[in-house]
């Protein structure tokens, strides 16, 4: 590049200028600018305060909580997979019946096969991979709309289950099947309550969050890529880190952290890794953003288009088995319309529909505000019709919402 | 000069209209007389455009500071619909039909000649039989949009104008994406128009058209009114124009480079392609063509000549269906089969259309840079940030991106800049030959510029340039070698020295003879 240095010397003040911008910008214009992203983390803590009060504190109550978790354990998880279905500009209407399939194959294999969990679980994995993958081939290979094929697969899985079932609940389950979602970690210190290890968990949680923001901002700092005030830097990590604590410890004084919980913790990592550090990540956001564009740019758009399904459908086969497992039967009726509420959330969460934007976060939060006002709303006795009005106004206030945001800042 | 002492159609004085943080326009003055052509150029992101949207209420009134004038009256428009009501009509850059409607229904789409929500098919096709006539359009009314071409387009744009009774017609770099002889008709047209009394607003970067056609010539610069040229009272030259627009002068519109012709690089032969969905249609037949290192090669041809899909074909097959013929690197064949392997083999093709094929609008101008070759930025599959930065930076800096920083979005940068990003994306897959076609489309005089060095600065360093351009003085400003292209075959091939726009049409309307 040294012969075009003519060029470099022209431009060489950028990067003073984004400093000078950066001490200038104040608490106040961070927030407007990330208005969106803070938004819907403001949004579950007030709802959460808002139940909280109208429930005589029953929604913060760790037996309640424990609940809260379990209950939406397999909607955070299927919206992971959702969030990078819809950042690459699809949508997966069958992730309900996948799981309710999966679900139905699982007791099958468990209660009529007697085949230990063990086998079971890899191989159910397995399935919803190749459900994921079959729906995904003719998506990304035969270019049919995501639409059609997943309202496809939702009507194909539906009557699948049913006749896997024939029509039975099948159940209950071995112990150690259940554990995968009514499971607890258990105290290593022997206190039992409230339990140490929760709350050690928890602590350390917080502290690694703190310590990689913290690096992570010295590394911005480094390269003068940071527009994030430093009082509001340690409010925000302050706040987050004191809010895990808080919660661990409630948590602790019932039966500690259930293993869903940390299985969905280690999804969200792994995900949030996978969107904003990897390769493979960044090209997904591309796909959506503009296919031809990422496709003249050496990207194998098929192969990738295809494997975002697959994962879907994997995900969506965890999910089946978790909610199998929790309540300790298959139903014909198990996932009914939880593709709703996985699309609801991530959407809630920011994504746009038309591909290119969303994060894994914003997904997460998305989930638990779904997730906190049906647990609120039940607690509260409000009938399943005015629930299902209320749902469906945050989630059209919420996009709203983006919208005006998107229109003011052009 | 009778129409000087006449009241003017429109006047806009002191518009100021702010953004956060940019003074979009600052005290800008424009004055049109009756029936005239006013021709109003810039820079991209002069003004221009955050102009007329002030002026057609796409911005309302309240939201900027400054009056309006509209035959004497001053006016405060809510919304385009105000606009349009007294006659000021706006044919933007991207055209507003819909695509599967005919020629009739676009024309009086919104405002239809109906009864009671009925609409009286004989009347309106006889109306848009009468303005087609006007516009020199000779299609049936039925005609579905989506089968004319551009031209013909925007012609429909302009009587669908016309059916609202205008009387000062704006357009915005109308023949941005028209031939040499659609964008003649459509000039020819705005001074038959300028006849009956209509004035004409024309935002145009083709100096050559805008020195044809207007009577008066403001330039912006910078969100100000740098100048308002009279062409009437005086011969002003395309050089004088550019001053204004640059600030600075420009004495050669085309940087000097001596030519270091070194080996050949590329070397395709027996290239053919058949259309995608039509199997019978050949589109390329038999192409082929060299280019050495350090030398920029040009494709000259009409639009619809087979340029573009030749590029994208060889671009891993990225166009059309039985594509035979080979490719060679410095002497030994490559594949170029799939996109992967053409940059893998040293290709790079920066596309036509930026927006819809080179860039991730959403994104900012970091990824949009290392969307090629992430890998180059990446361990394990795990993208090094710091490195990421640092590449964003020194393409940035070595391309002259103006942006406040990498991290904001492409869609908010000018068409120029754009440009850049695009090519520094394919610089940093370190390509050998750079396949650029229409490089230079919609950006501004300066920008342009910027972006000749940066191509004659490759070709400095070795890389192979093959230049697909509808500007014919672009390629004869820039090419060391000129092949002609003409419905899918060569035609012809010059060599910098000999070649003139009369030599490359002659060779192109000669082929069309002989077929």
């Amino acid at each position: 590049m040294s012969e075009l240095s003519a060029h470099q010397r022209k431009t060489a003040e950028g990067l003073g200028e984004a400093k000078a911008e950066a001490a200038m910008s104040s608490i106040g214009s961070h927030l407007q600018t990330h208005v969106r992203e803070y938004g819907m983390l403001i949004a579950l803590v007030v709802i959460m305060g808002f139940f909280q009060v109208m429930t005589d504190g029953t929604l913060m109550r760790p037996v309640n909580l424990t609940n809260l978790v379990l209950q939406n354990s397999y909607i955070v998880i299927m919206a992971l997979g959702m969030l990078l279905v819809i950042v690459a500009g699809h949508i997966d209407l069958s992730v309900g019946s996948v799981a309710g399939f999966v679900g139905a194959v699982a007791a099958v294999m468990l209660v009529q096969y007697d085949i230990s969990p063990l086998g079971v679980i890899p191989a159910c994995l397995l399935l919803g991979f190749v459900i994921g993958a079959a729906q995904g081939y003719w998506i990304a290979y035969w270019r049919i709309p995501s639409f059609i094929v997943t309202l496809a697969g939702m009507l194909v899985f539906r009557g699948l289950t049913l006749w896997v079932l024939a029509g039975q609940s099948v159940g209950p389950f071995p112990r150690s099947f259940q554990l995968l979602s009514t499971g607890f970690i258990p105290d290593l210190f022997g206190v039992g309550r409230p339990n140490v290890t929760a709350i050690l968990l928890g602590a350390i949680t917080a502290a690694a969050l703190v310590f990689m923001a913290m690096r992570n901002r010295q590394r911005h700092t480094k390269y003068g890529m940071e527009d994030e005030p430093f009082a509001f830097f340690l409010a925000k990590n302050g706040l987050i880190a004191a809010a895990i604590v808080f919660l661990s410890y409630l948590l602790s004084t019932y039966r500690g952290f259930p293993n869903v919980l940390i299985t969905m913790a280690v999804l969200t990592v792994i995900y949030t890794f996978l969107t904003n550090s990897t390769t493979v990540g960044r090209r997904i956001y591309a796909l959506g953003g503009n296919e031809k564009a990422a496709k003249l740019s050496g990207i194998r758009t098929e192969r990738l288009t295809f494997l975002t399904f697959a994962n879907m459908g994997m995900l969506a086969a965890l999910a089946g088995l978790i909610f199998a497992a929790r309540l300790n039967t298959a139903t014909p009726k198990a996932g009914v319309g939880f593709e709703l509420d996985v699309i609801a959330a991530v959407f809630i969460g920011g994504a746009s529909m038309s591909g290119g934007v969303g994060k894994i976060t914003g997904a997460v939060v998305g989930a638990f505000i779904m997730g906190v006002m049906n647990n609120g709303m039940s607690i509260l006795g409000i009938g399943i019709d005015y629930q299902q009005v209320i749902k469906g106004l945050v989630l059209l206030a919420a996009v709203i919402f983006d919208v005006y945001n998107k229109n003011k800042a052009a | 000069m009778a129409w000087k002492s006449m009241e003017p159609i429109l006047e806009m004085r002191g518009i100021t209209k702010s953004f956060p943080g940019v003074k979009a326009l600052d005290d800008v003055n424009l004055k049109v007389a009756r029936g005239e052509i006013h021709a109003l150029v810039g820079e991209n992101g002069a003004g221009k455009s955050t102009l007329m949207k002030v002026l057609s209420g796409v911005y309302p009134h309240g939201s900027y500071e400054g009056e309006i004038f509209f035959e004497g009256r001053p006016v405060a428009f809510s919304g385009i619909s105000n606009s349009e009501k007294i006659g000021i009509i706006i044919i933007h850059q991207e055209l507003a039909l819909v695509p599967l409607l005919s020629i009739a229904e676009n024309i009086f789409l919104g405002n239809e000649i109906a009864t009671a929500g009925v609409i009286d098919w004989p009347e309106t096709n006889a109306r848009t039989e009468a303005l087609l006539r006007k516009v020199g359009l000779r299609e049936k009314p039925s005609t579905r949009v989506d089968t004319l071409g551009v031209g013909k387009q925007q012609l429909v744009e302009i009587a669908k104008a016309l059916s609202k009774e205008v009387k000062l017609l704006i357009l915005d770099e109308p023949t941005a994406a028209l031939q040499e002889n659609d964008s003649e008709k459509l000039l020819d047209l705005l001074l038959e128009f300028k006849s009956h009394g209509i004035s004409s607003i024309l935002i145009s970067h083709k100096l050559n058209e805008v020195k044809r056609v207007a009577d008066t010539i403001t330039v912006l610069r910078d969100g100000r009114t740098v100048s308002t040229l009279d062409c009437q009272a005086e011969q002003i030259s395309e050089e004088h124009i550019i001053r204004d627009m640059v600030g600075r002068d420009m004495a050669h519109r085309y940087p000097e480079r001596t030519p270091k012709i070194g080996e050949t690089l590329l070397e395709v032969s027996g290239w053919n392609v058949w259309h995608p969905l039509q199997s019978e249609r050949q589109m390329i037949r038999n192409v082929s063509l060299t280019v050495a290192a350090g030398e920029v090669v040009g494709i000259a041809g009409l639009m619809g000549s087979g340029r573009t899909e030749f590029a994208m074909s060889l671009f891993g097959r990225s166009y059309g269906r039985n594509i035979s013929g080979t490719v060679k690197l410095r002497g030994s064949e490559i594949d170029v089969s799939t996109v992967n392997r053409a940059i893998a083999n040293g290709l790079a093709y920066v596309t036509e259309d930026r927006k819809a094929l080179g860039l991730i609008l959403e994104e900012n101008v970091l990824r949009n840079t290392t969307l090629a070759s992430l890998m180059r930025v990446a361990r394990n599959g795990v993208i090094d940030n710091a490195e990421e930065r640092q590449v964003a930076e020194r393409y940035r800096r070595a391309l002259g991106v103006r942006t406040p920083s990498v991290f904001q979005k492409v869609m908010n940068l000018s068409g120029g800049n754009q440009q850049k990003v695009v090519l520094g994306k394919w610089l940093f897959t370190e390509p050998e030959v750079l396949i650029l076609d229409e490089p230079t489309r919609g950006i501004d005089v300066g920008a342009k510029f910027e972006i000749y060095g940066i191509i004659n600065e490759l070709a400095g360093q070795g890389k192979g340039v093959l230049m697909i351009s509808s500007e014919m003085p672009e390629l004869l400003g820039m090419c060391d070698r000129i092949y002609v292209m003409n419905e899918g075959a060569i035609v012809g091939e010059l060599a910098a020295s000999e070649a003139s726009q009369e030599k490359i049409m002659s060779m192109i309307v000669r082929s069309k003879s002989n077929v």
